[in-house]
């Protein structure tokens, strides 16, 4: 056995110190053989990253995101500052205690419990450099880390305090794991403050309640014990954290490095349906905050609690059997959007979906091939060179204003096209990828590229979203790819199109594809201020609402879509807008369900008008 | 005033003007409350009624005839903008501020034609030879179907038994109106080849299935298993569809001169409007939902409020009169009992 003699040891620090030894231990292997599983490409942007740029940034989203909650402050500045109050909270408590104790020692390699029970080894009257200022944020660190309990504490009765309509129903060993966490800090607080009334150490905080506690308890007796209470919920808390959801706070700081070091998310499933490279970094980053599920309309819509990536990626960290949930989801990107964690949340319920295509000679055997006579001319066929090709798309067929609109406004700005689909064209691909269906897709894919490439143009506009995030991500095509909102807003900006700007009120509803998935938001939004008058909605740009219209969900019932569409439509139109303007067929298709308190247009409608 | 009980028959279409006719035949003050300027609803926008061919303009004056003998109080020009439960029965304010009492009030509020608008692929609104079956039924009316036409397309289940667009119900009468206006564009045009997509026929009626026998043998009608998915318009103005016929299994294009839309039923604003002012429950189809489907069908939710014909699901001018005669029959129960 030890035996310390050093006046700096007490058997109290064990606890902690085994629990701290194990946790690391038990996450250094695990991290270790993940990474082991990456693929080459990946292990080789590890080793180049680790003396990149990236490694700073990384430093920097970790102080911003994981300490500081930068993205749920955007959300709730209250849930913000909880969240903070953890996170910076606990790491300043670290760090300003170790750089305390470190100054008082003349060193800086002491034990790592040297520093967490610092107030206790510290011999009454002794001075070092700062004492003062030491012991004020100390206190000040523990008081803001107590305030965050409190509203933790409040937003358990009532969670709208910190606006969140639903919280997540945590199982019942992450919450026994919470219960250890939340007696950390008050066990700290009250062993500090006992020991301020016997050392006189201590700030505003512990050395008040220190005397307080001095005034009617026995101090002398009770301080020693808390120590040990202290060590022990911080030992325990350590034990408990590889299967609990706290597992997040180590596993998200690696996955902020890996992320900036460029390693890619692996899409696909391994050999036996099991997670491999970044996707097992990501499933345990997942803190399980809760914040996916107010912004999923499954909940608000269909009242659907379960689907979502909160309980989803429990179910795929702890490999039980997942349901219907991997199809039942709208892929809208709301959740992803808002995930504090930054976590791929489409991608990796995306990769759960299995390719049950079946692909054969004779499956796309009734595509004409480009080599036999076909109604596809080729670039040289058509009379000219025409440097734009237009894709309708197969929803864009189905709403043929949009079509007739677009004509419209290639003719009005002179542009010669070649409309590539005019008598019928290929699917894109997406809504099979979407359900899983990779293999089929990629052979829509290469036919569909074969013909766009024919026709020699140099920009391919598209009025489909759906199909313009293929192009864009999928489709790797030597050609510039837009959607008509950016290609009217091109079109605009270099004054081939004279806009007259009317009175019109319009609410723009920004397609899920087209700005969560592409990124697109100004495009459309100048487009529009140019047009008429710009309704501002809580639901602008990124913060869209889904139609409910979305090919990624094959559960949900046609009812149960126009519910969704109803419910975006009533919020989209609570200031009064004369139309509301998308910019996808699909939407505009889907919104065509419900009763329309005011039209519904596409863009390049109200633009073929003006102009 | 006398101490007969008064029911208030809102909607004067022919379920509510037979349903007034037989209540006050019963013995009860009736009247008849309707938005339009005149009787008869949705009849007076048709020409021939299926399967015999008799004018709707006959049936309108029969009905009207029919309501003046039975002594039924017309308000014409009018609908209810505030109703309330009050003891015993209702009162209903009227847009011209007069207030009705009634002991029972029937709903009668009947269907709206389909908008096509909302079925954008098949581009009504949007191409110039897109029409729908009420509007080619006044054409035919106004015998201005221009005799050029030589290809005519009628695509069924516009808006019907479509979950894309929100309908997932059957509207039941528009089978039996392709084939009547089919033949009935055939005697006009005996050169025209007249084409049927449809999802089943649905020849529930009697005589119906001798018609739709009818006009394959003796008109030549084509009729093709397999819905439109699209139409898209040539420079001529021709409508060029996409189809699939689904008895060979392939997929088709045509061009034609002219494409019907053969638009279903949905519930009128006045039957959605009147059922959120009397607290009625509606189906998931924005149709009121009537009691038990056997023996109860004519009743609602509310006690004392009655709905018949096309306000409560879609059905054909037969079944709405019968409707109507039954719910006069329950609303006589209600109040003697």
């Amino acid at each position: 056995m030890f035996t310390f003699t050093s006046p700096n040891y007490e058997p109290f620090v064990w606890p902690f110190s085994i629990g701290m030894a194990t946790l690391l231990i038990y996450i250094t292997i695990k991290y270790i053989k993940w990474i082991y599983e990456f693929d080459k490409a990946n292990r080789i942007k590890i080793l180049k990253g680790l003396f990149s740029l990236g490694t700073l940034r990384s430093v920097k989203e970790i102080f911003l995101e994981s300490l500081v909650h930068r993205k749920i402050y955007r959300e709730n500045p209250m849930l913000g500052y909880m969240h903070m109050c953890f996170g910076l909270g606990w790491a300043l408590l670290i760090i300003v205690g170790h750089l305390e104790s470190s100054i008082y020692q003349a060193s800086w390699a002491n034990t790592p419990y040297y520093s967490i029970f610092f107030y206790y080894f510290l011999p009454a009257g002794a001075e070092y450099w700062g004492d003062e200022v030491f012991g004020f944020l100390m206190d000040l660190i523990l008081l803001m880390i107590l305030s965050g309990l409190f509203i933790a504490w409040g937003k358990r009765l009532y969670s709208r305090m910190v606006g969140m309509k639903k919280t997540t129903k945590q199982r019942p060993y992450d919450r026994l794991v919470k219960g250890v966490l939340w007696s950390i800090f008050p066990l700290r607080f009250l062993a500090e403050s006992m020991q301020s009334a016997i050392t006189g150490h201590g700030s505003f905080l512990t050395h008040s309640t220190g005397e307080f506690f001095a005034s009617c308890l026995p101090v002398e007796t009770l301080s020693y014990p808390l120590w040990w209470a202290y060590s022990l919920s911080l030992g325990i808390f350590f034990l408990l954290i590889p299967g609990s959801r706290y597992m997040h706070i180590p596993t998200e700081m690696v996955y902020i490095f890996l992320k900036n070091w460029g390693v890619k998310l692996d899409v696909k499933l391994g050999p036996n349906g099991e997670l491999r490279g970044l996707s097992k970094f990501e499933v345990y980053s997942c803190s399980r905050c809760g914040i996916c599920l107010n912004q999923c309309q499954l909940l608000t819509s269909l009242n659907n609690e379960s689907i979502q990536p909160v309980y989803f990626l429990r179910k795929v960290r702890e490999d039980v059997e997942r349901g219907n949930e991997i199809n039942n989801c709208l892929m809208c990107g709301r959740c992803e959007e808002l995930c504090p964690v930054d976590i791929d949340l489409n991608a990796l319920r995306m990769m759960q979906r299995q390719d049950h295509s079946v692909v054969t000679d004779e499956t796309y055997s009734y595509i004409p091939s480009l080599s036999k006579t076909s109604p596809i001319k080729t670039g040289e066929e058509y009379s000219g060179c025409r440097k734009v090709a237009y894709f309708a798309g197969c929803m864009g067929h189905l709403t043929p204003r949009v079509i007739a609109s677009m004509c419209n406004i290639f003719n009005k700005a002179g542009v010669e096209y070649h409309f590539i689909d005019e008598g019928g064209g290929i699917c894109c691909g997406r809504p099979l990828r979407l359900s899983g269906n990779r293999a089929a897709a990629d052979v829509l894919m290469q036919k569909n590229i074969e013909r766009i490439v024919a026709t020699g143009a140099e920009i391919l506009v598209t009025s489909c979203p759906i199909c313009y995030k293929s192009f864009k991500e999928e489709y790797e095509l030597p050609i510039m790819v837009m959607h008509h909102t950016e290609y009217i807003d091109m079109l605009m900006h270099c004054g081939a199109l004279n806009i007259r700007k009317g009175k019109e009120r319009l609410v723009f509803h920004n397609p899920c594809e087209l700005g969560r998935g592409c990124n697109i938001v100004e495009a459309p939004q100048r487009v529009l201020g140019a047009v008429g008058e710009i309704v501002a909605t809580e639901f602008d740009g990124k913060a869209s609402l889904c139609c409910g219209g979305s090919l990624a969900n094959t559960v949900i019932s046609p009812i149960e879509r126009g519910r969704i569409a109803a419910d975006a439509l009533s919020r989209y139109t609570c200031s009064d807008p004369d139309c509301v303007v998308t910019a996808c067929p699909l939407c505009k298709k889907n919104f065509a369900k419900v009763k329309q308190p005011v039209p519904i247009r596409d863009i390049s409608e109200i633009v073929a008008e003006r102009c | 005033m006398s101490d007969k009980k008064h029911i208030v028959v809102i909607g004067g279409g022919p379920a509510g003007c037979v349903a007034a006719e037989r209540l006050s035949r019963l013995g009860f003050r009736v009247s008849i409350v309707e938005k339009e300027c005149e009787l008869g609803g949705n009849l007076n926008n048709w020409d021939r009624l299926f399967p015999d061919g008799k004018r709707a303009s006959e049936m309108v004056t029969k009905l009207v005839n029919d309501v003046k003998m039975a002594d039924v109080a017309v308000w014409t020009d009018v609908e209810p903008i505030e109703a309330k439960r009050v003891e015993n029965g209702f009162t209903i304010l009227l847009s011209d501020k007069s207030l009705l009492f009634a002991d029972a009030v029937m709903l009668t509020t009947g269907f709206a034609p389909f908008n096509a608008i909302r079925k954008e692929e098949y581009g009504y609104g949007i191409y110039r030879n897109v029409t729908t079956s009420v509007e080619l039924e006044n054409m035919i009316q106004a015998h201005i179907v221009p005799d050029t036409v030589s290809r005519v397309g009628m695509v069924h289940c516009v808006g019907s038994r479509d979950e894309k667009c929100g309908n997932m119900y059957c509207s039941k009468v528009c089978c039996i109106t392709a084939v009547k206006q089919a033949i009935e564009l055939k005697q006009m045009l005996p050169n025209a080849e007249i084409f049927c997509f449809y999802m089943d026929m649905r020849m529930f009626g009697p005589g119906y299935e001798e018609l739709y026998r009818e006009a394959q043998e003796r008109y030549g009608i084509k009729f093709v298993r397999g819905r439109v998915s699209e139409a898209s318009e040539d420079s001529e103005g021709r409508v060029a569809i996409k189809v699939e016929d689904t008895l060979v299994g392939r997929p088709m294009r045509m061009k034609l001169d002219r494409l019907v839309l053969m638009v279903g039923m949905e519930p009128s604003a006045g039957t959605r409007s009147v059922a959120e002012l009397l607290g009625v429950k509606t189906k998931v189809n924005g149709f009121i939902q009537g009691g038990d489907p056997h023996i109860a069908a004519n009743q609602t939710n509310v006690p004392g409020v009655f709905v018949a014909g096309t306000a409560t699901a879609p059905m054909n001018s037969t079944d709405t009169l019968n409707d109507a005669c039954a719910a006069a029959f329950q609303v006589a129960n209600y109040l003697n009992g």
